[in-house]
């Protein structure tokens, strides 16, 4: 199997996911399922090929560096689980 | 007289012009409708009370004599959708409570002109999924059923709401995203029509992003006419979105009983899947009857590299929402469960807020990105996407539209979907290869399986050639005279 627990483990912490062990165990079969017929891409040459970054030819458009927006943060803290004075809160990070 | 519910946005539009009926009428009797039928749980959140100011409003300004292209006509907003003061959930847990304070481009551009919102509508959690099963909120169900058995029918997905109200005419059309399928699937599984634009006509500013170099907004709707008429208020350009292309969009109405006399339509060889199913492939053929019957030459194309879209979209879409869905930590928005430290606390609270699939997800485009395994992976999708796209630019220098099937099959049991994630996968076969390529598509509702449940044909054209891509659809249209009332309705 390509997706071992010990990978499962390893990815879901580098996407901060807390998994229990009857989970890795089930995402290790299903991941390595996905990532086996995935490898079926191996069969297209890609020798000399530019990777598709983005649709369409498009530049990007300029325009003046002037501010829009702002002075909105009770609206933008409104929705957050705990916040005071305008900003968020989590817990200590720094002792 | 037809029943108000019945009325396509055309029809619609003529009464209103007319005087016959006001946008409260029409608002009333769909706000009936979607009480009638919340045993299909189309809607996660229904906004009756603000539907009705807004058709209120929308009287008083036609009665001033001030109409926009959408003015008085009741419509559903796919979830995913920020909309100001409603909640926006994308079917997670994770946005529980979420209350955006800005309106999202695409919605705001319909309400200017004139559009009453009936509600937000259902959808696989962050528009992964080709069921509907996988919303927080449960599953929406498919108001067809088969006359044989009676079982419930998933409505396809994500946006499997909106392709539910539409079709069960709670709503006279709605919003849709399409990434790899999520308007065409739908549509075909319900017999509406489902327009996925060229990839920038509609501006992704404030539509939660899901994977965001294919994430594109679209209509979902009764007719090939009210899809031109939703596209021409939900498109145009947005300097808040640097993807948005600047690109004038004619007015599709204009040109879309012009038929398909003298075009060449495509017909890629590659599409005729191993296993495809008789019904299906009779279907295509009769397509292409329809096609050649107006007066199109058909000639078989080759697109070579089909078969690796979808595993290269199950690369790239995964990579970019592992990315995107960053952002939900517990901290800004929504839920928030506490752990130890601040880690534990993201930990968990993506562990409790994220459902399996779009958990399944965040693993796969983590770990395709991660130190190692980019180039294998993530860099190799990239460059077979090269290669899907420039089939299409071959196609494209013999032919003016391509002709395939939306969907390997109809919609199937809600108690018996396919049973692994690549299984389901599969599902989005014909529709991904155009996503990846940034091309316009639709699904239109062209005929019934043996069992009596809505398929759909698709078109697929040139970038910003929706106008091609609407007469194509609007001609098979015609010839299916496919009756989009849901039948073996319970």
């Amino acid at each position: 199997m390509k997706f071992d627990k010990d990978t499962v483990a390893r990815v879901a912490r580098l996407a901060r996911i807390a998994t229990d062990d009857a989970e890795r165990q089930q995402l290790a079969g299903e991941l390595s399922s996905i990532i086996e017929w995935i490898d079926t891409l191996g069969e297209v040459d890609t020798d000399e090929v530019e990777p598709m970054t983005g649709v369409g030819a498009m530049t990007l458009k300029w325009r003046p560096d002037e501010v829009t927006d702002g002075g909105v943060a009770d609206d933008i803290t409104a929705n957050a689980p705990a916040s005071s004075e305008g900003c968020f809160v989590v817990r200590k990070i720094v002792e | 007289m037809t029943a108000l519910t019945d009325l396509t946005i055309a029809g619609a539009r003529d009464l209103l012009a007319a005087g016959d009926v006001s946008a409260v009428e029409l608002a009333r009797a769909h706000l009936a409708a979607m009480e009638r039928h919340r045993d299909l749980n189309a809607f996660i959140t229904e906004t009756p009370e603000r539907a009705l100011e807004l058709a209120d409003a929308s009287d008083r300004r036609r009665r001033n004599g001030d109409a926009g292209r959408l003015e008085g006509i009741p419509v559903a907003i796919k979830d995913l959708f920020c909309t100001k003061g409603v909640p926006t959930t994308a079917g997670s847990r994770i946005l529980d409570g979420f209350r955006p304070f800005y309106e999202s481009t695409v919605t705001a551009s319909m309400l200017r002109e004139g559009a009453v919102m009936l509600g937000k509508t259902n959808l696989d959690e962050f528009a992964m999924g080709s069921s509907n099963l996988t919303s927080w909120y449960g599953p929406a169900i498919n108001p067809w059923r088969a006359p044989g058995d009676g079982r419930v029918r998933v409505p396809g997905g994500s946006s499997g709401g909106s392709a539910s109200a539409v079709a069960a005419r709670m709503a006279m059309a709605a919003t849709g995203t399409d990434t790899g399928g999520s308007i065409r699937q739908p549509a075909a599984f319900t017999g509406t029509v489902g327009l996925k634009p060229t990839y920038g006509r509609c501006s992704r500013l404030g539509i939660v992003a899901f994977a965001s170099s294919l994430d594109q907004a679209g209509p979902l709707t009764r007719t090939v006419r009210d899809a031109a008429i939703m596209l021409g208020a939900m498109a145009g350009h947005d300097p808040l979105d640097s993807t948005s292309a600047d690109e004038p969009l004619d007015d599709l109405e204009d040109t879309l009983e012009a038929g398909v006399d003298g075009m060449t339509i495509g017909v890629p060889e590659e599409y005729r899947v191993e296993g495809m199913l008789e019904v299906i492939d009779e279907l295509w053929q009769r397509g292409i009857a329809w096609l050649e019957d107006a007066g199109a030459t058909v000639r078989e194309v080759s697109l070579p590299h089909t078969r690796f879209a979808l595993p290269a979209y199950y690369i790239i879409a995964p990579a970019e929402a592992s990315s995107n869905l960053a952002r939900y930590d517990g901290v800004r928005y929504g839920l928030r469960c506490e752990g130890d430290d601040l880690v534990s606390m993201y930990e968990r609270t993506r562990a409790e807020g994220f459902g399996a699939e779009v958990k399944r997800r965040i693993l796969i485009g983590t770990y395709v990105l991660s130190e190692g395994y980019f180039d294998a992976y993530y860099l190799k999708a990239q460059k077979v996407r090269t290669r899907i796209a420039d089939d299409f630019r071959e196609a494209w220098t013999s032919v003016d539209a391509l002709l395939t099937p939306t969907t390997p099959s109809a919609a199937f049991a809600a108690d018996s979907p396919p049973d692994d994630p690549v299984s389901m996968y599969l599902n989005d076969v014909f529709t991904v290869p155009a996503s990846l390529a940034g091309l316009p598509g639709i699904s239109v509702p062209a005929g019934l399986d043996g069992d009596g449940l809505p398929l759909g044909l698709q078109v697929i054209a040139r970038p910003f050639d929706e106008a091609r891509l609407l007469r194509v659809a609007r001609t098979i249209e015609e010839a299916a005279g496919f009756d989009t009332a849901p039948r073996s309705q319970t």
